[in-house]
């Protein structure tokens, strides 16, 4: 019964503070994937190239960001931006900026994640044969609307297991950046626990919440490749 | 958009470098050399003679770690393989909650849970004698990282198993060979050639995700970072922390092509 009025809402309970951290979590995670994606797919389009130092520079910053703990990454945007923004505030004598941990873990996290999607990226591109590209010039389409009607729709279909991947390690990842104060899942569980002195009933309910973010997010994708699927033959 | 255009088929004929290239490498020039500049101009001698062996046994312990819990991973993960790939149900829904739980969520939560959370329990873990076990954060981080490295390590030796052609098997049961033998001598080799990049891949995963001890106060080299960091506020402890684990990242990196294409030269041509 005790465990109940802990995670209760309300005034007594933390009930509502956790579910905050869900959503925390959660938005974190979201904000992160598109900017993951598009820098990612640049990237893969940087190896894919043909030019000697586009292809030399994505591979450095692949080699610095898979290489990189995550959460050393984090405290290196974390504390190497904010004390460039201060020296700079410092300097010109304007007021002070400051970066917030989310700010922080959306700039961290995209790094990671766009180094690993473009390895996932060049993978599918290499996938698609040449002759796809061949047909649409045959047929006198840009090379642009070749990329976006012909290579593109292919491509997501066969990135896509690989970046939902990426994406559950996203998720996951969020966690880390609650060392640096942001209040989601693991660090509100983490006050709870200190107040109360019920740590394993805190932290295993964070264990059970991201299990729960997991499944949806396994039944949603789930959900999506049988939508990139559509056009293939239903056997 | 330029880059779009670029991305069509892999072209035969070299490019000359465009603008977007020009740009991209002289982003990493201008990055290198402010590096370069800044860990040049915060040179700090007494910082070294203050850090310098501790961070090297920092990446010591952080090593011996990732060792055992790795080693430790690869003997657990063998019976939660096999169970994955049981025929009964009692043996296959167990290992796959076991992996589902260990792989749907983070590290640094389960390592919260037993460091902090098996604290609670301390009259029973005395009274069956494990609380030194519980009590020193070296071991629960061994302990947590064992487990949640077995469960990736499961998948991946089940991946490799099932991957070899069922003719192998059936190759060897003609021949009159036993189960135990076909497994260890024909299917074993050759699931291991498969399985060597994901262990490698593993390998460098716990690597990187170890930092995470440090937040449960074992010193390991992002531990001692943190602390140098606490005490002189001098951004370049974290500097050379990043430094130190590229160059170990890298270097496995480079032994894992060399043994891949050491246990590949048969089928290479």
């Amino acid at each position: 019964m005790e465990a109940l009025t802990h995670l209760g809402f309300g005034e007594t309970g933390w009930g509502d503070d956790i579910a905050h951290g869900v959503f925390v979590t959660g938005s974190l995670a979201v904000c992160t994937l598109p900017i993951g994606l598009a820098v990612g797919f640049l990237l893969a389009l940087a190896k894919q190239s043909g030019d000697r130092l586009l292809f030399i520079s994505a591979n450095i910053y692949t080699t610095i960001f898979r290489g990189l703990p995550e959460l050393l990454t984090l405290f290196l945007v974390y504390f190497g931006v904010n004390n460039l923004l201060k020296s700079f505030s410092d300097a010109t004598g304007l007021p002070d900026i400051a970066l917030s941990s989310f700010v922080s873990g959306m700039i961290a996290l995209g790094l990671v994640f766009s180094a690993y999607a473009s390895e996932v990226f060049v993978a599918a591109f290499r996938a698609i044969p040449r002759g796809q590209y061949e047909g649409a010039n045959a047929l006198g389409i840009g090379s642009f609307m070749t990329m976006r009607l012909v290579i593109f729709p292919q491509l997501v279909r066969i990135a896509l297991p690989g970046l939902s991947n990426l994406w559950m390690i996203l998720l996951k990842d969020t966690a880390l950046v609650s060392v640096i104060g942001l209040t989601d899942i693991l660090r509100q569980s983490q006050i709870a626990a200190r107040v109360t002195r019920e740590p394993f009933l805190f932290f295993g309910t964070a264990i059970l919440l991201y299990l729960v973010l997991t499944l949806i997010s396994s039944i949603a994708i789930g959900r999506i490749d049988q939508w990139s699927k559509r056009g293939e033959v239903s056997r | 958009m330029t880059d779009l255009t670029a991305s069509a088929p892999p072209s035969t004929e070299k490019k000359k470098p465009g603008l977007a290239g020009i740009l991209f490498a002289g982003f990493w020039v201008v990055v290198f050399a402010s590096l370069a500049y800044y860990l040049a101009a915060s040179w700090n001698s007494d910082l070294f003679a203050r850090y310098g062996l501790p961070y090297l046994e920092g990446l010591w312990v952080t090593v011996s770690l990732v060792v055992s819990s790795f080693v430790c991973g690869a003997i657990l993960s063998v019976p939660i393989a096999f169970g994955r790939m049981a025929e009964s149900r009692t043996a296959r829904v167990p290992s796959f909650l076991f992996v589902y739980f260990f792989r749907g969520t983070p590290l640094i939560a389960q390592i919260f849970l037993v460091y902090y959370g098996f604290g609670e329990f301390r009259g029973f873990l005395d009274s069956i004698g494990l609380w030194w076990f519980f009590r020193e954060a070296w071991f629960c981080a061994l302990f947590t990282i064992a487990l949640n490295s077995a469960a990736y390590q499961a998948e991946i030796l089940r991946g490799a198993i099932e991957s070899v052609p069922k003719g192998q098997w059936e190759g060897g049961r003609s021949l009159g060979i036993s189960r135990s033998v076909i497994f260890s001598r024909i299917v074993l080799p050759q699931a291991m050639i498969v399985a060597l990049r994901p262990y490698a891949n593993e390998l460098i995963l716990l690597i990187k995700g170890s930092a995470i001890v440090a937040i449960i106060t074992v010193y390991d080299l992002f531990g001692i970072t943190r602390q140098a960091y606490a005490r002189t506020f001098d951004f370049q402890t974290y500097v050379w922390a990043a430094v130190l684990y590229l160059v170990v990242v890298e270097i496995l990196r480079r032994l894992t092509n060399f043994a891949e294409a050491r246990v590949t030269r048969h089928m290479q041509r």
